[in-house]
């Protein structure tokens, strides 16, 4: 090979440095996100769970987001019974956030001051998609509540 | 080693079937349980009708008042911005002289309180959409109730719906509604650039059981109801009384009607 050493040491090199990473976290415990579930909404809840077992929201949160959109929006289907049978009012403000907010939140969310910045994720949402850099765009037309725990 | 065709084939043949399989066999496992026991129901308070209509009771509408109110209560529920120019301009409910409003039947010598009005107008839920037809997302769509309703979500700003309503009643947010809303609703979600609003006969508190927010507070101007319910007021006014409605010679077939004799329910 023409200047076959250089060749391969480059390479050597090349690899090296795109596995950096990768060799420099081997071996550190990942923190995984850090969600907060303790607010008051939900500390005052008996049964302790969202409008699904908790796997079963962790997994598929964003489908049963948009099956209640497509519902709500469009079919007029308000109410989603869970498979308990227990009803739930198909809200993104009124329902998820009811439990899903901090006070902090609630105290900035006013209403009445039009903010262009108010398209911030709630803090339960932004800890696991900030840490997954998975971004959504909810918040730039819904708003958290004004007072969540009606 | 070299192998022939017939090999190679079968060999992968056998590696796409085991790919196949086992990818299968994987979320088999994982089991996908997007399909939760559950259902949908409509809510027990919701007003129910098979073809909602409005009749405007020009009668009513005497002051700038009158119809500042009823512009005023609309836009601020539904978190409709101002941007203070008329190019920019989204409105929901608004007002427009009779030459503009009744196209159709301009005739100079009209009686005057007709000539000189203004017009409340909005959106006439047609029978007909042009706009829904002109949808290519379906983001705009007929509602069994015969709302013509806008699913926010879907549309993608192409503006073809604006061109087909013979109306004018959408507006595009060419800029960012946010800063623009003098007072955030909560309660409503806004809209973002790039999309087309346009009034939505009140769909969100005709699900809670309450009349749209305009006619509540048009003091009588404004009646609301099931046009296909003989007994309903709606249907009563249409029926006895001389209404007209804007273009009908276009065929969409719009739901709002004009009482304009003039008198108390003329």
């Amino acid at each position: 090979m023409y200047k076959g050493g250089k060749i391969i040491v480059s390479l050597i090199i090349f690899v090296a440095f795109l596995s950096f990473p990768f060799f420099y976290n081997m071996g550190k415990a990942n923190a995984g996100p850090d969600v907060d579930l303790n607010t008051p909404a939900i500390q005052q809840l008996t049964d302790k769970q969202c409008v699904e077992s908790p796997e079963f929201m962790r997994a598929n949160h964003m489908q049963l987001l948009n099956q209640w959109r497509e519902e709500s929006v469009r079919n007029g289907q308000t109410v989603y019974i869970n498979s308990q049978g227990k009803p739930f009012e198909i809200s993104l403000q009124d329902t998820c956030l009811k439990c899903h907010s901090t006070e902090a939140e609630k105290a900035a969310q006013t209403g009445g001051v039009s903010n262009p910045a108010t398209n911030v994720a709630p803090a339960f949402c932004a800890s696991c998609h900030n840490y997954s850099a998975v971004e959504v765009t909810c918040w730039s037309c819904h708003f958290e509540p004004k007072e969540a725990t009606k | 080693m070299s192998i022939n065709r017939r090999q190679f084939l079968r060999r992968a043949g056998m590696v796409a079937a085991l790919g196949l399989g086992g990818s299968f066999i994987v979320t088999g496992f994982r089991g996908k349980k997007v399909e939760a026991a559950s259902e949908y129901q409509t809510g027990q308070q919701g007003l129910k009708a098979k073809h909602w209509a409005m009749v405007v009771d020009m009668s009513k509408f005497k002051t700038e008042d009158d119809f500042n109110r009823v512009k005023e209560v609309c836009h601020s529920i539904h978190n409709v911005p101002d941007f203070g120019n008329p190019k920019d301009e989204i409105k929901w409910i608004w007002k427009d002289d009779y030459e503009h409003t009744f196209t159709g039947q301009q005739n100079k010598y009209l009686e005057e309180h007709l000539i000189d009005a203004p017009f409340m107008v909005l959106c006439n839920h047609c029978e007909n959409p042009p706009c829904v037809k002109a949808c290519p997302t379906q983001a705009t769509f007929k509602r069994p109730d015969g709302i013509v309703a806008m699913d926010f979500h879907r549309c993608i700003g192409c503006r073809f719906c604006m061109a087909a309503c013979p109306f004018g009643a959408r507006s595009f947010n060419f800029r960012d509604p946010r800063p623009f809303i003098k007072e955030i609703q909560p309660d409503f979600p806004t809209r973002t650039k790039g999309v087309v609003e346009k009034c939505n006969f009140c769909v969100e508190r005709l699900a809670e059981g309450l009349m749209p927010a305009c006619v509540e507070n048009s003091k009588g101007g404004l009646i609301f109801g099931d046009l296909d319910d003989p007994n309903s007021e709606v249907r009563e006014i249409i029926g006895t009384k001389f209404t007209i409605r804007r273009k009908p010679e276009l065929g969409t077939q719009p739901s709002v009607y004009y009482l304009v004799g003039g008198d108390e329910h003329a």
